[in-house]
């Protein structure tokens, strides 16, 4: 709490001179010494310290690489491969940085849904999860401008799709496209761009991290209770060494599970077609981003009607950046007083629901929308022979097995010339990717409305009195030997 | 224990999302029987293995194929085919440079009459490209560009596995069959394969009716390579045979090349060795990768347990 006293004593002659002019080390000292930590924090809460190792790590390997890079059509491509070839550990340092933006949003992931859960957007927090939501729309710019660099055919037919998007606003879409992308079409303008955006915006990033901390150590910590702290001396622990050496501990695990990846699986989170130059005039079979966005290309895509005067590509987009959106407003939208879902039965069910949700969303996003969900249960296919009659299309269906071949080709000899007869196997209809894209994009928006509802009706469970009651109440044996914090 | 909780659904969800990548309508690619030397956590590259897929680069692929991200000392660095302690620098490597000479290639500047003389190459050249430029390529190949093959088993699904699937799945010689036929009143000359006998390919089973696959003149069948043949199959397109057409041939029939280390050059063996090359090309840092991990995380594991035991004697007097 910024509030809390500061315990900081200047020991030597030079700290007091210095004391009195710029309090650097007083302000260190009360925000990563001494600042008071809920003492009942569990696991979920060490993602914060993680995700500073990851900014700091990108940073690092991204500045190093940036003086190795070439930001140009012809030398982008061979320039990534000489990082990994002829500079000394470029290999290290490039599948670090490929692989830390993979793992930046899987802990930045995690850290939401821990606020979620715990309700880290309420009251008085509100302003410090809207400046978490702004580092990650941040973050997915970034690493959408650094997913264009290796200029692979995945990075110029991702970026194609989605300055695509902002081509779908009315009036002035056409204007934003042709001014992100410096021209007409992607070209040697937009990698540069790109390239100096995404060096840009880490930095800005680092500056709105700053930012979110201050609005942390204002209110202080949740907790899992979701009960505000009321006896410093009870219900706290400085945050060194107590939090220091958690979290250390954290990242360490983290750091195993990164190597992992970084050394024996580093090209498993990307896709091959990323390794073939960029080629504007071969487009991927299947163009997918990476898998942190995978739930949001599954929202784009899931939107297939036009609704009044918005086409569906509009109001995909518009679903898209509104799924974004909700976020921002979700400090409003939770009607409940109660910060954890431990106490709140109804709604924390739905919180599994809509982490479940998440997921599936993800793996829609890499299918292909028109594949069966479950293959099993889609039936075989039938045999269409398409023709004309005077004109006019025609067709004849027929199912069965070989026979049905049979029969199909035996009609197509019986028609007349100059019917155009062609044969087609139509896959039955099923249940596809696209349907199921559709649901779970409702399910997605649902939960930020039942939040709303919910937080009405709720009859929420007994709250412990304090962080240090709840603490010992777990432990009811134990009481006895509850050593308040030093 | 919370955390791994934690890092288990996070590795859950990663697993689903690099699952799903996997979709597209060829044949599942295998690679050879008892699988790559140089996978799993302390794999490395079989260098006699990556020698003799030189030799195959060298005498089959490299007449269509360029491999322009690499230089011939790449040959004899450190973890390289050719790599000899004595060298430190592949530069000076006598066999590097003699591998380097056998090829002519351009100067990279003009002599003093203003013109680009030929030369052989030193280990400091890039491979030499077949084709000066990609139109040049593509006339020589029937309209088909030859992907240059420095990241090939990078930039496809499964990689060496594809590699080695794709060289060795071809239909048999005996399968093709020429054949003419009358339509519109014209004579038309086909080359048709006759699926139901392609038992290679498993899923095209004979009881789906007579099933025969039109080779476009120039174009050759492969049920691992990327594509869709339905518009060529004249069997029951429901069934129609997983794959698609590429512009090359059928390359490495038994004793193509002669390995200079004496082993019997089959099929199988030359697309072995060939996948193994384009591997460790596309990777050549695999093996120091490998060793740099294992001493990373032999220390990530010691510093885990130290921060361990630090945490719980922290914590042991706090209630929490």
């Amino acid at each position: 709490m910024s509030g809390h006293e500061s315990k900081y004593t200047p020991n030597s002659a030079f700290e007091r001179w210095l004391d009195t002019r710029l309090p650097i080390i007083r302000f260190a000292n009360d925000t990563i010494i001494t600042f008071p930590t809920p003492k009942n924090l569990n696991y979920w809460y060490v993602f914060g310290g993680i995700l500073a190792v990851c900014l700091a790590i990108q940073i690092i390997t991204g500045v190093i690489l940036a003086m190795h890079y070439e930001a140009s059509v012809d030398g982008a491509f061979a320039s990534v491969e000489r990082i990994m070839r002829d500079v000394p550990y470029g290999w290290l340092l490039r599948y670090i940085h490929a692989n830390g933006a993979s793992m930046f949003f899987l802990a930045v992931y995690l850290h939401m849904f821990r606020g979620l859960y715990y309700g880290s957007y309420k009251a008085p927090r509100e302003v410090l999860w809207i400046i978490g939501c702004v580092i990650y729309l941040l973050m997915m710019a970034t690493a959408f401008l650094g997913y264009m660099l290796p200029w692979g055919q995945m990075s110029y037919h991702g970026s194609n799709v989605i300055t695509g998007l902002f081509g779908a606003i009315p009036l002035v879409g056409e204007s934003i496209q042709i001014w992100l992308m410096g021209g007409p079409s992607i070209g040697n303008q937009t990698l540069q761009r790109f390239f100096s955006l995404h060096y840009l915006l880490p930095f800005m990033i680092a500056g709105a991290v700053i930012l979110h901390i201050w609005a942390l150590h204002v209110p202080g910590n949740t907790n899992p209770t979701g009960v505000e702290v009321k006896d410093v001396e009870k219900d706290t622990v400085p945050f060194h060494p107590y939090y220091t050496v958690k979290d250390a501990f954290a990242i360490a695990i983290f750091l195993i599970m990164f190597a992992v990846f970084v050394f024996y699986a580093p090209g498993v989170l990307g896709h091959a077609d990323n390794y073939i130059e960029a080629n504007a005039l071969v487009t991927p079979a299947h163009i997918v981003p990476e898998w942190y966005l995978l739930p949001f290309y599954a929202i784009l895509r899931a939107i297939t009607f036009d609704l009044g005067p918005i086409d569906a590509k509009l109001l995909g987009v518009i679903f898209m950046f509104a799924a974004i959106a909700v976020l921002f407003l979700l400090p409003w939208l939770d009607t409940s007083k109660v910060k954890s879902m431990r106490y709140r039965p109804v709604a924390r069910q739905f919180f599994f629901g809509f982490v479940v949700v998440c997921f599936l969303l993800g793996w829609c996003g890499a299918a292909n929308p028109d594949a069966a969900v479950i293959p099993a249960l889609q039936g075989e296919p039938s045999l269409v022979v398409n023709y004309t009659v005077d004109g006019a299309p025609a067709s004849a269906t027929y199912r069965g097995g070989a026979e049905a071949f049979e029969q199909a080709k035996a009609f197509m000899a019986s028609l007349p010339e100059g019917t155009n007869a062609s044969l087609a196997a139509v896959p039955a209809p099923t249940f596809a990717f696209r349907h199921l894209s559709l649901i779970l994009t409702f399910l997605y928006f649902g939960y930020f409305a039942a939040l709303f509802f919910i937080g009405l009706t709720e009859k929420p469970k007994a709250l412990p009195e304090s962080i240090h009651k709840s603490v010992l109440k777990r432990k009811p044996k134990e009481m006895g030997n509850a050593v308040p914090a030093e | 224990m919370k955390t791994f909780r934690i890092l288990a659904a996070g590795l859950v969800g990663l697993a689903f999302a690099g699952l799903a990548h996997a979709a597209g309508g060829s044949k599942h690619p295998h690679g050879p029987e008892a699988g790559w030397p140089f996978e799993g956590f302390t794999g490395q590259y079989d260098k006699a293995s990556v020698q003799r897929g030189y030799q195959v680069y060298k005498q089959v692929c490299a007449s269509c194929h360029g491999m322009k991200l690499l230089s011939y000392r790449n040959l004899g660095e450190p973890d390289g085919p050719f790599y000899d302690p004595a060298f430190p620098n592949p530069n000076d490597n006598p066999f590097v440079k003699a591998l380097a000479a056998e090829n002519e290639v351009m100067n990279a500047t003009p002599n003093d009459a203003g013109e680009f003389e030929f030369r052989p190459a030193v280990p400091a050249d890039r491979f030499r490209s077949p084709f000066p430029n990609d139109a040049v390529a593509r006339a020589a190949n029937g309209g088909a560009l030859p992907p240059d093959l420095s990241v090939i088993v990078k930039a496809r699904h499964y990689g060496a596995d594809y590699i080695y699937s794709l060289m060795t799945g071809y239909p048999d010689f005996s399968l093709y069959e020429d054949r003419i036929i009358e339509e519109n009143g014209e004579t038309i000359y086909q080359t048709v394969i006759d699926m139901a006998k392609f038992e290679k390919l498993g899923s095209y089973k004979p009881d789906h009716g007579p099933a025969h696959m039109i080779q476009p003149t120039g174009q050759y069948y492969n049920p691992y390579m990327a594509g869709d043949a339905t518009p060529n199959f004249l069997g029951d397109p429901r069934h129609t045979p997983p794959g698609g057409f590429l512009a090359m041939g059928p390359q490495l029939p038994d004793g193509r090349v002669e390995y200079t280390d004496g082993t019997e050059a089959t099929t199988s063996q030359m697309a072995y060795d060939v996948a193994q090359f384009l591997a460790w090309s596309a990777e050549p840092k695999l093996e120091a990768r490998k060793r740099t991990g294992l001493a990373t995380m032999v220390f990530l594991l010691v510093l885990t347990t130290l921060l361990w035991f630090s945490y719980k004697q922290i914590w042991r007097k706090v209630e929490h």
